[in-house]
């Protein structure tokens, strides 16, 4: 099979982009997105062109390095997966594919395909975190946590931080990841301590990311390549709610993260 | 900055002020449908509830504030909000794709506007009464009150002859029908935003709230529509007889 690739590339961050038009080879159609781009990027090479800049690692769908919006949609046309597990025998022969970086303001395009997801590391180290101290594992059973509620906080944590979510979102919002992110934490014993400053601070640096704000549309859900549910999103919103009034009437002052 | 002031100018602060004051106006929307549906009865009926509504006085401009804050606090929300989102993504893609987002949810903005441009209509059409519809002052009925026989305005006629424009009637038509696309988004959304929604119900809310718009356009629509047809008519003895 063979497909066209309308292509952004951008020297870049200050640089402006454009598409770029690129026939394929022969290609095997059980090859996977990233290797169809492998093979453009060759032939580039050859040609003595540029290659097209893209994100990848492992190529497994764990890792969360890959990106690109497929023909408007992140990660490509499937359900739950993600770029790299994307194989071109789910496109037609012959078709025009339009490949695009993630668009958002706090993800500037660092060159062609590759955006700068930065803003997620600072995110996290608002409030990905708990704060205990490391040494010997402690007595198994000693934190009782039911399997429901493991089961809830391994949903969330099943979150790779690719950012499809805020490149699918209609506002270009970053709920979905931190929701996940913050929830995987407050389910959890181990998390509960810093619960309201944990979800304080997230909203606070998301916001100051220059991330859209949620409109309940739900199309990260649709396209994450780990099924988060925008549950997480409303359990995010009450936990927010919750901790903004704890923190105006609570005396404690272990709530200050969000003032 | 104060504690309070952070979390209502923050992202989910602000969803939460579009959902409280969103409720409050679905609360008053379905209201003012259930009074107007009044107009199928007998012309005393919804005049005297109009002369009740006016004759609260304070209670009722304190309810007039009331409303008037909400719709200001949630217009004041949704303008940060769309500001905000705008320049999360300045530039968009080239290839538009939707995977589920509703046509309500993605039309939110220009449905809310167009409403509101309708609800500055709606005011000095049938509450002010002012321009080319001065004239509805002068039409009174005569009601029973507390035993009474009083003159009130006549808001039945009013309604009836302010819908004898079909010009007039399909701009109400129009307004309701994209009020009700609004709400189908709005009636669901605001249980996600104050982060009361789970899975268990997010299907079965967004199917009631398409079936109360639904309803609730029905509703609207029936009014100016059996004017139209003349299902109801002037009833006033005197109006009829300077016609």
């Amino acid at each position: 099979m063979k497909v066209r690739l309308k292509v952004w590339r951008q020297k870049n961050e200050q640089s402006e982009g454009g598409f770029q038009t690129y026939d394929t080879p022969e290609l095997n159609p059980n090859m996977s997105f990233l290797e169809m781009l492998d093979v453009i990027n060759e032939e580039l090479t050859e040609k003595g062109e540029e290659p097209i800049a893209f994100d990848h690692d492992c190529r497994e769908g764990i890792c969360g390095t890959c990106s690109l919006t497929i023909n408007g949609k992140p990660h490509g046309p499937h359900r739950g997966v993600a770029t790299c597990q994307t194989y071109m025998r789910s496109f037609h022969d012959g078709e025009t594919i339009t490949v695009e970086p993630f668009r958002a303001n706090p993800f500037p395009v660092i060159r062609d395909l590759i955006v700068n997801r930065a803003a997620f590391d600072k995110i996290i180290q608002a409030g990905g975190f708990i704060s205990v101290r490391t040494g010997s594992a402690p007595d198994a059973n000693n934190l009782p946590v039911s399997k429901e509620v493991a089961e809830l906080a391994m949903d969330a944590a099943a979150c790779i931080g690719c950012g499809a979510c805020v490149a699918a979102c209609k506002n270009a919002s970053a709920m979905l990841f931190v929701a996940a992110k913050s929830s995987q934490l407050n389910l959890l014993p181990q998390g509960k301590p810093e619960k309201d400053s944990r979800v304080l601070a997230l909203v606070k640096t998301m916001d100051e990311a220059g991330f859209g704000n949620c409109t309940n549309q739900y199309e990260c859900s649709a396209v994450c390549p780990k099924l988060i549910s925008e549950d997480f999103i409303a359990r995010f919103n009450r936990d927010y709610i919750a901790a903004g009034f704890r923190s105006k009437f609570s005396s404690a002052s272990s709530v200050s993260a969000g003032s | 900055m104060h504690k309070a002031t952070h979390f209502f100018t923050s992202s989910i602060g602000k969803k939460v002020i579009m959902a409280v004051t969103g409720l409050i106006l679905i609360g008053f929307v379905i209201g003012h449908l259930i009074g107007n549906l009044q107009i199928f009865a007998a012309p005393e009926v919804i005049n005297s509830y109009a002369h009740f509504l006016q004759s609260m006085g304070p209670g009722l401009w304190a309810v007039r504030l009331f409303l008037l804050a909400a719709l200001v606090l949630h217009v004041w929300a949704a303008v940060q909000l769309t500001i905000e989102n705008r320049k999360a993504r300045p530039r968009g893609y080239d290839y538009d794709h939707t995977i589920q987002a509703s046509y309500a949810s993605r039309t939110m903005r220009w449905s809310g506007f167009i409403v509101l441009a309708f609800l500055l209509f709606h005011l000095a059409h049938f509450t002010v009464r002012i321009g080319p519809y001065d004239k509805y002052n002068e039409m009174t009925a005569t009601i029973t009150h507390q035993g009474q026989q009083i003159e009130v305005l006549d808001v039945h006629s009013m309604m009836v002859i302010g819908f004898q424009s079909p010009l007039v009637s399909l701009f109400y038509i129009v307004a309701i029908g994209l009020l009700s696309i609004h709400l189908s988004h709005g009636i669901a959304s605001m249980f996600q935003s104050v982060g009361l929604l789970t899975n268990r119900w997010r299907n079965g809310l967004a199917n009631a709230a398409i079936a109360i718009s639904v309803l609730y356009f029905i509703g609207n629509a029936l009014i100016p529509l059996s004017v139209l047809f003349g299902w109801v008519d002037i009833q006033n003895p005197s109006l009829i007889a300077s016609l």
